[in-house]
């Protein structure tokens, strides 16, 4: 194997020779390696480590908009409990995120076991079900916007030829309906990105196991409970981890298809964020939310991981 | 055979709302003309879209795999800092970032801008990208560009000439979950465009259901869902493969 000489730095090239073994020449380079991440470092540095630390400092200032920030601190948190628009966000988010993964996470593994084996056409409905997950958030919410509408929209007229309906149904103007329907929605935006997430891990089940357990005249359902979910389960805990996070930030679903309402049903923990800021021009107020929100979301994450990641 | 015809039922439920936007968007072809003369004009927000998802997709591969290379090959000072620190964008909400980033964002001088917009975008598709393409340089033989190295070729030139048309699939992976999520992202350019002329097509066609006095067109509506829709639906048929290859790679497995 040929060995290269080349002395640690970016600028001497080849000129002198090693005595002893050198170390492998990817191992040698750390100016060199530095100049390729450099971007990397850039980017991380300036986009993402200087906006945390600027979200802090806004937290403790007033800091309107327009004009001149103030230090204020501990005003922005402890006015927070004193905002009944974000206390029962928090709850609804919370009613909304156990619902929704709970629905989502069942759905999704149905629809994988369905698509798991091979066999003629399952390519397609694999296709069919993750279609509406390339179609983008913003447009899927406004799609159904659209269908649920019972002048416009196609879902009335059917359900009334069926007989299951007798009159309009208004599909977003109760709290509860808002919330079934946003349900509807994100299940059909999303069930076939989540039932990928399953099929990459039921497909790195080995066939062999299978085998063995029909061998040994294990039934179906025997065979779902005492191999299937247990080796399953670091992709279910992951799929949950990221169902849980999203959907405790929440925001397109709500701001576009039911726009918070009605009567602020439906607003989620970063809607109030946004309100905060851009409507009320409370940047202070909401980056003091956004830190709580980080500090909660970091803890539940941390917390996740320990619960679901445990071995039997 | 009750095997397909749940999977045909199940079929129809996904693809029904597909076809039928398309459907009630065609009902009155003038739709896409109105849509065409909304607010600044079609051709305003499309422009704007392309651009963003250009500069987010070639920001996101030229930082990523500069980055990627550097992760997989080289060993320098604070290198596993970097990488800790580029993946804890994941664990961050994005309200959190976007707050601030419009305040920086100003002190930089792009504000309302959208290069601002793609750059964040860039930054948000970092940790799988960067992983994505660690994987792939890593993947590789070191014989490829050792035998580079010995003609001479300094690491840049190896990079390339050999390496990245060697990671060609992990690219067009990245590039794709990169247009994907610039084209259709509705939060980031919500909060940091807020001159009309600016709006990428997502902020332009929700705006017709929120800025409106009087009735919504939902005709109108629904050929906007169809050019914001149909360009990814196209797309991700192309290039499915590499999307599902995205998934398998790990970058989901945490």
């Amino acid at each position: 194997m040929t060995t290269l000489t080349r002395p640690r730095g970016r600028a001497a090239r080849g000129g002198s020779s090693a005595a002893a073994a050198p170390p492998p020449w990817w191992r040698r380079q750390g100016a060199q390696g530095w100049l390729y991440a450099f971007p990397t470092a850039v980017i991380v540095v300036v986009l993402f480590l200087a906006p945390l630390v600027l979200v802090v400092w806004m937290s403790l200032n007033k800091w309107p908009l327009l004009g001149e920030a103030k230090l204020n601190f501990p005003d922005n948190y402890t006015k927070i409990t004193d905002n009944p628009l974000f206390l029962d966000s928090v709850w609804f988010t919370l009613k909304y995120t156990v619902i929704i993964t709970v629905v989502l996470s069942l759905f999704a593994l149905g629809l994988a076991l369905l698509v798991q084996e091979r066999r003629p056409g399952v390519g397609f409905f694999r296709t069919a079900f993750f279609l509406p997950g390339a179609v983008g958030f913003a447009a899927a919410g406004l799609l159904f916007y659209g269908m649920l509408n019972s002048d416009f929209g196609p879902i009335d007229p059917i359900l009334r030829n069926l007989g299951i309906i007798d009159e309009p149904v208004s599909w977003i103007g109760t709290p509860n309906m808002a919330l079934f329907s946003t349900i509807a929605l994100v299940l059909w935006r999303f069930a076939g990105f989540n039932m990928l997430i399953l099929l990459t891990g039921l497909q790195a089940i080995p066939v062999a196991v299978y085998e063995a357990a029909r061998t040994d005249g294990a039934s179906r359902w025997v065979i779902f409970r005492r191999i299937t979910l247990p080796l399953l389960r670091p992709t279910i805990a992951l799929m949950l981890i990221m169902s849980v996070t999203g959907s405790l930030l929440a925001f397109d679903q709500f701001f576009i298809f039911t726009n918070g309402g009605p009567d602020n049903s439906t607003v989620s923990m970063v809607m109030v964020i946004y309100r905060d800021a851009f409507l009320r021009f409370d940047l202070g107020g909401a980056a003091a939310l956004s830190v709580v929100l980080l500090i909660a979301l970091v803890a539940l994450n941390a917390l996740q991981m320990r619960v679901l990641r445990r071995p039997e | 055979m009750r095997y397909y015809t749940t999977m045909a039922a199940l079929a129809v439920l996904f693809l029904f709302p597909l076809v039928w936007s398309g459907w009630a968007s065609l009902e009155e072809p003038y739709n896409y003309v109105e849509m065409a003369q909304y607010g600044e004009g079609l051709g305003t927000y499309l422009t704007n879209s392309l651009i963003v998802s250009a500069v987010t997709v070639v920001g996101t591969l030229f930082v990523s795999g500069l980055g990627g290379y550097a992760f997989a090959r080289f060993q320098f000072p604070g290198k596993n800092l970097l990488f800790l620190a580029t993946l804890a964008i994941l664990m961050v909400p994005y309200a959190t970032v976007l707050i601030p980033l419009y305040v920086l964002l100003g002190y930089i001088g792009l504000q309302n801008s959208l290069v601002g917009v793609a750059l964040v975008f860039v930054m948000f598709q970092l940790p799988f990208a960067l992983f994505m393409m660690r994987n792939a340089f890593e993947a590789l033989p070191k014989e490829l560009e050792e035998a580079a190295l010995v003609d001479g070729c300094g690491t840049f030139r190896a990079f390339t000439r050999i390496l990245l048309r060697a990671v060609r699939p992990a690219l067009i992976t990245v590039g794709l979950f990169a247009f994907l999520a610039s084209w259709n992202d509705f939060f980031a350019p919500l909060i940091l465009l807020n001159d009309g002329a600016s709006f990428t097509l997502p902020v332009a066609v929700v705006s017709m259901t929120q800025n409106t006095f009087g009735a919504i067109n939902y005709g109108m509506l629904q050929s906007g869902v169809m050019v914001m829709a149909i360009p990814c639906l196209i797309l991700f048929l192309v290039l499915q493969r590499h999307y599902v290859r995205g998934f398998m790679s790990g970058a989901l497995r945490g």
